[in-house]
């Protein structure tokens, strides 16, 4: 009897508890959906019906001038692009550029988060400020300002080499030099990688170094086979968002070429040329198609990062 | 290891301290006097003049100008001459290249005095002369206001919509469990690296045909969709908030909006003032969108493509270019300094900034 009652009391607690799940459930749906509705429509309106636009648009011809005359071409702008030399150069501008660029930036920019981190600098918060400070210049205004530092006459880069004896090159209008000014320019706006790294680095716990010192690691083995190790989850991230970064180069490039994609071609970066083909030959069947490889090349870059890495997320002071 | 021992030890690893000390801070001061030069070049080649620009001779860093005298109602240019009794400046009358007339500016009333050789050789004279009044020209030249004005509209309107719109978006993905969310959260984030350029087309298409081109609409009104990496920011915080707060006002019967607008946003403003500035500096920066949609009506640019153009337009005046840039960081940097701290944290918690 008494055991009868207490089934009954606890089949029905079961049932009103799944009652209470399924009414919470539908609670949590109905709210999550209303206060998740401003992205929904937004990735409709803005991303989804868009990108498959951009598909549709580059299979024809459409331009802005004549929208009238706009027809199927089919996969001629696909094939179009494989015959432009153009294309072939941008995709080597833009290569060029990455392999110079990502192991330099990602160098210098463990170099400032190492100093940052050190236990031996003075006065940290200043150099934190100090070497961050210069991401928050304005882009246009950083190309123009480092655009004077490599003036040949009055630039201070040329004047220090020559002050030793070296004659600057002409940074900015050499097919050869213009890759180690545009990574110059972009090694002066570190910060966030700084930011980063120095965030990986302080999440690495304290225990690990001191049980190395007990060993008898020194400061260096120390930073070779635990504090890289462990930061490479970080470090792999920023070198994959900045090889998507070199696809999407676009300001700098600009500014300090004035949108030519000079000397000879050499800042005709990918995503220049795109937007000279959709904006200035008023080519967007074309342009269409070249954004359509560029999402393709981010997109498979953005799987790899998602499959390789599953620890790119990360938290400030180790708190996980 | 007997007492004396260790204070030896102890002593000489505080002296290899400071000795690393001393290396580590002052190589970290190497860096940062290369970070401040380019700030250092863009200053005071803003107060050159013209004549400096042009002037091979000059020495090159600090804004000098040639130093003249004033000889019957003409300048003429000081020169370090040599003379039998040492170098004299004398401003150079007649130049010659076998022999030259000159003026000795402490006794001008003697007259022409002649000195045998190339002028060519001569070192001419020069003082400090910064010219402030570039200021004023490149302000006015790049009608500063206008594009400040600009810039602003833009950034606070923008910012309002994808601070608002993050808000409601990362409460949604926070607090509510719902089957697909973690398949839309995936998507959300994928967005991150998504380039402008891969709806750029029919966008600019859609909006022209809307007769939203020339206009701050497509600069502003997509912000009002939140965002992704707002999202994933302000949902990180949210999600470290405590829960017991928000169930006690649940049981009080209060709605999720006003769980959110009284309870999760309170505890919150660190978080929404780093998105804030993401979104104002962000806004600030952007360079492309400006370009493609109000290229063809310089009324309503914004400060980053008013300042291209006036580089584009410039590129024979550096001293005024990069006078156009200082005026153009002065906020920004400002800005910077005053919230550094809300923003570091911001970029740790995302990751990268935008």
């Amino acid at each position: 009897m008494k055991a009868d009652v207490q089934a009954i009391s606890s089949a029905q607690t079961t049932t009103k508890k799944r009652q209470g799940h399924s009414a919470q459930n539908r609670f949590n749906t109905k709210w999550g959906l209303i206060f998740l509705s401003p992205w929904i429509f937004g990735f409709f309106v803005f991303t989804l019906i868009p990108i498959i636009a951009t598909l549709i648009f580059s299979f024809t011809n459409y331009s802005a001038v004549t929208p009238e005359s706009t027809v199927w071409v089919g996969l001629k702008n696909y094939s179009d692009m494989i015959a432009d030399k153009d294309v072939a150069n941008s995709f080597m501008v833009t290569i060029k550029y990455a392999i110079l660029a990502l192991p330099l930036s990602l160098v210098f920019g463990l170099l400032l988060a190492t100093i940052v981190n050190s236990k031996y600098l003075m006065g940290k918060n200043f150099f934190r400020t100090i070497y961050y400070m210069p991401a928050m210049i304005p882009v246009i205004a950083a190309g123009i300002i480092m655009a004077g530092i490599m003036n040949t006459n009055t630039g201070f880069i040329n004047l220090g080499l020559e002050s030793v004896g070296i004659p600057g090159p002409d940074w900015l209008n050499s097919t050869f030099w213009i890759y180690p000014a545009l990574v110059l320019i972009g090694l002066w706006g570190l910060g966030n990688l700084m930011v980063t790294l120095l965030a990986g680095m302080q999440g690495v716990s304290k225990e690990l170094y001191e049980s190395a010192e007990i060993d008898g690691a020194n400061g260096w083995q120390q930073y070779l086979y635990i504090t890289l190790p462990l930061i490479s989850p970080v470090i792999f991230y920023n070198l994959t968002i900045m090889l998507i970064g070199a696809f999407k180069y676009f300001d700098l490039a600009y500014v300090l070429k004035n949108g030519t994609g000079g000397p000879a071609g050499a800042t005709n970066f990918y995503n220049l040329y795109l937007y000279k083909n959709a904006f200035q030959y008023n080519l967007m069947g074309y342009g269409s198609a070249m954004a359509w490889v560029l999402f393709i090349i981010v997109l498979t870059l953005t799987i790899l990062l998602f499959t390789t890495s599953g620890r790119w997320v990360f938290y400030s002071g180790g708190k996980q | 290891m007997t007492t004396a021992n260790k204070v030896r030890s102890s002593m000489g690893v505080r002296r290899s301290d400071q000795i690393n000390k001393i290396l580590v801070t002052g190589f970290g001061l190497f860096i940062v006097l290369m970070f401040l030069a380019p700030l250092v070049y863009m200053f005071v080649t803003g107060l050159k003049s013209y004549d400096q620009m042009d002037d091979s001779e000059v020495p090159a860093i600090w804004p000098f100008s040639r130093t003249t005298f004033e000889y019957q109602g003409n300048p003429l240019d000081l020169y370090k001459v040599p003379t039998a009794n040492g170098t004299k400046e004398m401003a150079m009358l007649k130049p010659g290249r076998t022999e030259s007339e000159f003026i000795d500016p402490q006794n001008p009333v003697a007259g022409p005095i002649t000195w045998v050789g190339n002028w060519r050789v001569l070192p001419a004279v020069y003082h400090s002369d910064p010219q402030w009044k570039n200021f004023v020209q490149a302000w006015n030249e790049l009608n500063f206001p206008l594009l400040l004005r600009n810039t602003l509209i833009i950034a606070l309107t923008g910012t309002f919509g994808a601070v608002v719109s993050a808000i409601i978006v990362a409460y949604g993905f926070a607090r509510f469990n719902f089957r697909g969310k973690d398949i839309l959260f995936i998507i959300l984030i994928g967005t991150i690296v998504l380039p402008v350029q891969a709806t750029l087309i029919p966008t600019y298409i859609l909006f022209s045909k809307i007769h939203w081109t020339n206009t701050f609409l497509p600069l502003i009104v997509p912000h009002f969709f939140a965002n992704a990496y707002n999202v994933f920011l302000l949902r990180m915080y949210f999600m470290q908030l405590p829960r017991e707060l928000d169930e006690a006002a649940m049981i009080d019967g209060a709605n999720p909006f006003k769980i959110l607008w009284y309870v999760i946003l309170p505890q919150s403003l660190p978080a929404v003032t780093a998105v804030s500035l993401f979104h104002f500096f962000f806004a600030w920066n952007d360079f492309f969108s400006p370009l493609v949609y109000l290229a063809s009506n310089s009324k309503l640019w914004p400060i980053s493509v008013g300042l291209q153009s006036y580089n584009a337009m410039h590129g024979r005046l550096p001293n005024l270019i990069q006078t156009g840039a200082l005026i153009t960081i002065i906020l920004p940097v400002t800005i910077f300094f005053l919230a550094q701290r809300v923003f570091m944290q911001g970029i740790v918690f995302t990751g990268v900034e935008k």
